[in-house]
């Protein structure tokens, strides 16, 4: 067999079979081709997809939960329903001392304001924040710096804005970096500019000033506004959302079975959606791929069967000649395995290229990119390459099976 | 074809001689390339026994069947059967091909027998760009290319003019004389009669079986 293959007679008998049937082997090639290419855009588009998910998401701690407070709806030691909670910052340590699996604690505050910058003017939430906030949900700045520990220390009135409130204040491309704007008649200088993301939970966007700067320029005093909490990614995050709200609960005197005292939204809960979505849209890869490769593989064992239909009368003169049955097969089994094998190397290059072209589209590089580094597994394209390959050459193998078991002269007058 | 085997010979008698030159005449339906076709192994005769070469041919697998033709038995059939998109060259050389000679060895040796049927300068046509009588020739060269015991022709000059048919069994005739053993199936008595000896065929059994006086057309 090995020195079958490593015969030259044996390639130039194939060769000079490919070459003298270029319409037969241009329609092989295009077939195969033509599958392997749909293969791999398939599995490249469904990879970006799941990679945008995750580039939308990736910035964003998932094991994360938001707790605000809201009013009592249970009478509990002597309070009556309906009385108004507010978070303190001593809540904050508490939580840090009593429950088990927490990464960070972050408190939070906002308001609506009004920003003014020359002429121009925009209604924004602005949020008092601590530097830690870059750890819970990462700031993609385009300019600058984010707010740090000295900004809080000394109370500074400097801020961090998004991408949408600099465009509206600033000519395009005008540098931000050290320029004053007004946010409810008081200057701060903005020390940052960053690009909002597209998903994830609570609020988004908005103008960041230092946590310690917003108490006192908005009379907050100790209050704070929520908590964003995120677990540790052995911890269960709903588990962290039931010991906070149980602990806040103590802490403030509610009635441990009120529902309604404090909120919270879980964002590993609401991402666990997205994942959901995420496998469904893998199984769909799978299965759409998986039945690409099989009609692959009919196509080629079709395109076989023809072949070898066709060149019935040529194997009749071969074996009257005196081929072996063996010698037969084997020419064919080579010279399709030959020839697929060329045609699933140009589908992945093609496929490739069209990834590339993908990867330079709109879909990735626009505004509303739904896609994210469209790639495939080399491994899995190779393996189902070859799985293409040698599936469809058995199948084939039916017909040359048929072509030489039948008698040389019914193979002879086939016409 | 098919599952249904047909009863074609109902039995005969039939000794060929090493160097002989056979002529088979019959009617169509008579049984003649049955019978042709048993002696090349390429069908199987069912019931009687058949030496080739004093070797009994029984249960012959297929891959026994194609050494056997490949060594013992050259074929010539009616419609050539060249393969179109081989050259006069790679064509005669095919046999050769599967009994495993080098390359260059066989294109030696498939070039000196196209020279010996004339056709040397159309060594490098293709079968399309030859006319009938090259292409019988080209076929000719291939059966006698590895100097098999035997050649069998169907009906070689069926598909030719009298003029190129008288050609093709010149060199058919200087091949016999060269020791090869011919059988040629033909229904035109001009063509029998170059022969030396004619069985006629019908219904599957032989109904005559003689020598030809005659002998020696001039070259």
């Amino acid at each position: 067999m090995f020195k079958f293959i490593f015969d030259i007679d044996t390639w130039q008998e194939i060769f000079e079979g490919i070459r003298k049937n270029m319409l037969r082997t241009a329609i092989t090639i295009f077939g195969v081709m033509w599958g392997v290419l749909l293969l791999v855009s398939l599995l490249g588009v469904a990879r970006g997809i799941e990679n945008n998910f995750e580039k939308l998401f990736g910035d964003f701690a998932t094991n994360s939960v938001f707790v605000w407070a809201q009013s009592t709806g249970k009478p509990f030691k002597g309070f009556q329903t309906g009385r108004p909670i507010r978070l303190k910052q001593s809540d904050v340590a508490a939580i840090k001392n009593n429950v088990k699996g927490l990464e960070f604690v972050v408190p939070r505050n906002q308001s609506q304001s009004k920003i003014v910058r020359g002429l121009k003017n925009v209604d924004v939430g602005v949020y008092g924040d601590y530097p830690i906030l870059d750890k819970v949900e990462k700031k993609n700045l385009i300019y600058g710096r984010f707010i740090n520990e000295n900004d809080i220390d000394e109370r500074k009135k400097v801020c961090v804005i998004d991408e949408d409130t600099y465009k509206q204040l600033f000519e395009i491309d005008e540098f931000p970096i050290g320029t004053y704007i007004k946010i409810n008649s008081i200057n701060y200088k903005v020390i940052g500019v960053y690009k909002k993301i597209n998903m994830g939970g609570g609020p988004q966007g908005g103008i960041h000033i230092p946590f310690s700067t917003f108490q006192q320029v908005y009379n907050q005093g100790n209050n704070i506004g929520w908590l964003t909490i995120t677990g540790r990614p052995d911890y269960e995050i709903e588990q962290i959302e039931a010991d906070v709200k149980l602990l806040l609960k103590n802490l403030h005197e509610v009635h441990p079975e009120d529902e309604r005292a404090f909120g919270s939204f879980n964002l590993g809960e609401a991402f666990k959606k997205f994942t959901g979505f995420l496998k469904g849209i893998q199984f769909l890869t799978w299965f759409v791929g998986i039945a690409t490769l099989i009609a692959g593989i009919f196509a080629i064992g079709n395109i076989l069967l023809i072949t070898v239909k066709e060149r019935t009368q040529e194997i009749g003169i071969r074996r009257a000649l005196g081929a072996t049955p063996r010698e037969i097969k084997q020419q064919i089994v080579l010279e399709s395995v030959f020839l697929t094998s060329i045609a699933g190397a140009l589908g992945i290059i093609l496929g490739g290229f069209i990834l590339f072209l993908i990867d330079h589209s709109s879909a990735v590089t626009g505004e509303d990119a739904w896609l994210s580094n469209p790639t495939v597994n080399i491994p899995i394209v190779l393996i189902s390459v070859l799985l293409l390959i040698a599936l469809g050459t058995l199948i084939g193998l039916i017909p040359a099976h048929i072509a030489t078991s039948i008698k040389p002269i019914d193979a002879l007058r086939d016409e | 074809m098919g599952k249904t085997s047909l009863h074609v010979l109902k039995g005969l008698d039939l000794e060929v001689k090493e160097g002989e030159f056979i002529a088979i005449m019959g009617a169509s339906g008579s049984g003649k390339s049955t019978l042709l076709n048993i002696l090349g192994l390429l069908d199987i005769h069912d019931d009687g026994s058949y030496y080739l070469n004093d070797q009994l041919i029984e249960n012959l697998n297929e891959k026994k069947a194609a050494v056997l033709r490949n060594r013992f038995l050259g074929f010539i059939f009616q419609s050539f059967n060249l393969i179109s998109y081989k050259n006069a060259l790679e064509n005669v050389a095919l046999p050769l091909y599967y009994q495993g000679m080098k390359r260059s060895e066989r294109n030696k040796k498939a070039l000196f027998y196209l020279e010996k049927v004339g056709l040397k300068d159309r060594a490098y046509h293709l079968p399309n760009e030859l006319s009938g009588g090259e292409k019988q020739r080209v076929a000719v060269a291939r059966a006698i290319v590895s100097n098999p015991k035997v050649i069998l022709a169907d009906e070689p000059t069926g598909a030719l003019d009298s003029k190129t048919s008288e050609g093709v069994m010149k060199l058919l005739r200087q091949i016999n004389e060269e020791g090869m053993t011919l059988i040629v199936i033909t229904h035109e008595e001009d063509i029998a009669n170059m022969s030396d000896r004619i069985i006629r065929l019908k219904d599957g059994i032989i109904v005559s079986d003689k020598k030809v006086i005659k002998r020696k057309i001039k070259k």
